[in-house]
């Protein structure tokens, strides 16, 4: 007689029978275990919460009161007749893979993730398993990602360029995650760093916990300025070309993003230049990792899932699609990244 | 193909026009004579003859990615470009290269004469040693098509930027059918005959479309107004006992209206009409539908039986040559009288017709003539001040298009489709349906109309409430309701609700409107009775 999964999909999520709980779930469930703090994996709602030490900071400052228990990486437990472990997906700081053993049969649950270490996220790290859910936002071959120094060199150039010209650089990047290793790979000796409040709010969150960041200025409605020349402005999306941005004077803006790989997003975000740098694996990155879990199964929950599965079971795996309510990395709206 | 690349980087990065025409002003500049003119080739739509089929080219690259070949086209379906979808998969590359744009192009033309084989190795070796920006640019110039944004206006005012030349002139000599292989920088910028090409046409005038009545233009005494056909805009040129044929687009298109050469017996040499090319069956009042002319343009060349089931007669509203003299600066009412002289004459035979001005009194008195526009199986109307130069390229004040409202129909989306390109990441090409009883018909496809904050809303929606997948198409919950705009209606056998719609897009997503208020077949059907 078949056994029952270790994990299944659900409408309301991914559940875990034998434990009783849900992995990054979109409705309101007794138990979540949760990946990561981003918008589309950890929901309000939730009966309790269940993330790494690393992760809840986050997702207290953006869920409010939740009843939450932190886990360490590496650390095991039991729930019901599951064993359970968080692991670093390296997607932003406290990111995890989740991993799930039910005798003998080992599941993993990635969330989001990427290889390279970035300096500043807890590393990746492959975990041995014999189903692997996993996203697939860049799962085309013509993502590829450059070396962080490249970008970073790439993202200084031109802010220095701007400085020497008398204008501010405006930065546009989402506030968890993407702007932090941002921060970490400017060049402090250009000029001040200065920073949207939403932004700014998860910084202070994060070097609480413990996390270097470069100084950075909080670029408040009373912030004048001719005060900060030659100064790069980190902000959300949205408030690029915003009447808070406009009374800087002159200015360029530009946007970080995997999207950027591609000329025509590029010209449609519109801004003066686009940097291609992402929190999620690029094609290779998601073969590696895939191949290194040793898994034969694997499920495609976001992302370019159909061209992808489609690859991976020309190649020898067991692969399927999974429609889940995850985003993956958002080009224009909302924080899921 | 590193300082190419770089002024390349500088006009694709940059979306101020005052930027791109600096950077392009410096190229032309400093750049070699052969450099330029080839740059100002590529970037208006000429390139070299092509040495290696796309075929080949999809295979060699999808081989170096270490891909299959359907993995290459998926993606290529997503990115939307062939180039780049190439200069991405291959292993990234940082190096640069110091050949000239011309060198490479010169190399490029040299792979016609050899074996495949070694057009192969040559290919693979411009990979390798290209990267970035440079790679992308070098498999532009085999595939063309370099869409960068920089508007024949915009390459005009940086050349008179860059040789003191006025740029109305320098807007003549880039039109017309020239090509860098034929001539040379100073032929084709500098010489003082820039006449010399029979062929050559002038600058089309484009009017823009006028948002609100005409009252705002002043005193009705100083307009004239005309029908707004729904042809193809074409300028016919007779000089040297010859005749050519050029669309709106710069496309020469002479061998694709035989008909238009008995216009040399009816006018002589050194005249220039600006006009529209309409099917207009023998005895007709009113031109045929733009799908007949479709047909005709689908050919270059054209079977004696289509020559006579769709012939075209080009409907002439302007002269700009008279006597082998350009006579653009003289006013549109002088103009007009030049062309009403010229054409008293004709027979009724001719494939050439004076296309009527509309008298009107008052503004109240010609939004009469407009209402009446779809029965002249006109789009609406074209208002022309009086004392108005021909200009170059789109201006506003003098010209405007007036046209007539579309038609609309309130339609069920049922299938999404995510875009390409510029809209690589959200579902933006929809196929909509009405109600046949209980079943939902599918009439057409729109792409356009929506915001870019309402795509992303609805891609939102796709992503949550997919029913069904075929491959990159979606199937979704019926629920959403659109009015679809569209300039006409035409039946089609190829179609399952039998119809055709000309220009469909989306005009408002009607989020008050219940699913089942949406519009049905029969209300189609009567819109086909009226109008197709």
């Amino acid at each position: 007689m078949a056994r029952t999964p270790v994990l299944t999909f659900t409408e309301n999520g991914i559940y875990c029978p034998a434990g009783d709980f849900y992995i990054d779930p979109w409705r309101p469930v007794d138990r979540a275990l949760i990946t990561h703090g981003h918008a589309d994996h950890a929901r309000s709602g939730m009966g309790s919460y269940l993330a790494t030490h690393a992760a809840l900071p986050v997702m207290r400052h953006r869920l409010g009161e939740i009843r939450a228990e932190g886990i360490a990486f590496g650390e095991g437990r039991r729930i019901g007749g599951a064993e359970v472990s968080f692991h670093p997906a390296g997607h932003v700081p406290g990111s995890a893979q989740i991993r799930v053993a039910v005798g003998g049969e080992v599941w993993v649950a990635s969330g989001d993730y990427k290889l390279v270490d970035d300096g500043f996220t807890e590393p990746f790290a492959p975990v041995k398993c014999h189903h692997f859910i996993t996203e697939s936002t860049f799962g085309l071959p013509v993502f590829r990602w450059a070396p962080q120094r490249d970008v970073a060199a790439q993202i200084n150039h031109w802010w220095a360029t701007c400085a020497a010209a008398g204008k501010t650089a405006f930065l546009g990047a989402y506030a968890l995650g993407k702007a932090q290793r941002l921060l970490s790979m400017l060049d402090p000796q250009i000029g001040p760093i200065l920073t949207h409040g939403a932004l700014e709010a998860t910084n202070a969150v994060l070097r609480d916990q413990g996390l270097t960041l470069p100084a950075t200025v909080h670029a408040t409605a009373e912030l004048n300025p001719k005060d900060h020349p030659g100064a790069i402005v980190v902000s959300p999306p949205s408030a690029l070309g915003s009447k808070w941005a406009r009374r800087f004077g002159p200015q360029e803006s530009a946007f970080a993003s995997g999207w950027m790989a591609l000329r025509g997003v590029r010209r449609r975000r519109a801004g003066d230049r686009g940097f291609v740098i992402s929190d999620h694996a690029d094609w290779s990155g998601l073969l590696t990792a895939i191949k290194d879990t040793g898994a034969e199964n694997i499920y495609v929950t976001h992302g370019y899932t159909d061209v992808f599965t489609r690859y991976l079971n020309e190649n020898g795996w067991q692969a399927q699609v999974i429609p889940t309510q995850f985003e993956g990395e958002a080009l224009e709206s909302g924080e899921a990244t | 193909m590193k300082r190419f690349a770089a002024l390349f980087n500088t006009i694709d990065q940059s979306t101020r026009t005052n930027v791109k025409v600096a950077a392009l002003a410096d190229y032309f500049s400093d750049a070699t004579d052969a450099d330029r003119l080839w740059t100002i080739a590529l970037f208006s739509g000429r390139r070299p003859r092509r040495a290696v089929t796309t075929t080949r080219l999809r295979e060699w690259a999808a081989e170096e990615a270490d891909i299959p070949l359907w993995l290459f086209e998926d993606s290529y379906a997503i990115v939307g470009d062939l180039a780049e979808t190439i200069a991405l998969v291959l292993p990234p590359n940082p190096s640069s290269d110091n050949r000239s744009l011309t060198h490479w192009i010169t190399e490029l033309r040299g792979l016609a004469e050899v074996a495949e084989p070694q057009r192969k190795a040559f290919v693979l070796a411009a990979w390798a040693a290209l990267g970035g920006t440079e790679r992308f640019l070098f498999n532009k110039l085999i595939t063309g098509g370099f869409r960068v944004g920089i508007s024949q206006k915009l390459m005009t005012r940086a050349l008179a930027r860059a040789t003191g030349m006025p740029e109305t002139e320098l807007a003549h000599r880039l039109m017309g059918n020239w090509h860098p292989d034929d001539t040379t920088w100073h032929a084709l910028i500098e010489a003082a005959d820039a006449s010399a090409d029979a062929s050559r046409p002038y600058p089309f005038y484009l009017a823009y479309g006028l948002e609100d009545g005409p009252e705002s233009l002043g005193d009705p005494d100083h307009w004239r107004a005309e029908w707004k056909w729904d042809g193809i805009r074409g300028q016919l040129i007779l000089r040297d006992g010859d005749y050519y044929v050029w669309s709106r687009g710069e496309e020469l298109m002479t061998d694709r209206f035989p008909e238009l050469a008995r216009t040399i017996d009816h006018l002589p040499p050194g005249t220039v009409l600006d006009g529209e090319l309409l099917v207009w069956l023998p005895g007709s009042d009113t031109p045929a539908s733009f799908n007949a002319l479709q047909a005709r343009i689908g050919r270059k060349t054209v079977p004696k039986k289509l020559l006579a089931e769709a012939p075209v007669v080009l409907h002439a509203y302007d002269l700009l040559e008279w006597q082998g003299e350009d006579i653009r600066h003289h006013p549109f009412a002088t103009r007009r009288a030049l062309l009403e002289e010229a054409c008293a004459d004709l027979p009724a035979d001719a494939p050439l017709r004076l296309s009527p001005q509309i008298p009107f009194g008052s503004w109240a008195d010609l939004a009469t003539h407009r209402a009446a526009a779809r029965d002249a199986q006109a789009e609406g109307l074209m208002l022309k001040r009086a004392d108005s130069p021909y200009l170059a390229g789109r201006k506003k004040g003098d010209w405007w298009k007036w046209k007539l409202d579309p038609l609309t129909i309130d339609a069920v989306m049922i299938y999404a489709q995510s875009g390409s390109g510029r809209r690589a990441n959200l579902f933006t090409d929809f196929t909509f349906a009405v109600w046949n009883g209980n079943d939902l018909v599918p009439f057409t496809k729109a792409y356009s109309g929506l915001t870019d904050a309402e795509f992303r809303q609805i891609t939102a929606w796709v992503r949550k409430n997919t029913l069904e997948r075929f491959g990159p198409v979606r199937k979704v919950t019926p629920h959403h309701v659109f009015e679809i705009a569209f300039e006409g209606i035409q039946p089609s056998p190829r179609h399952k609700s039998g119809v055709a719609l000309r220009f469909p897009r989306m005009k408002r997503w009607r989020q008050d409107k219940p699913l089942q208020e949406a519009n049905t077949l029969d209300d189609l059907n009567e819109m086909l009775r009226q109008y197709g």
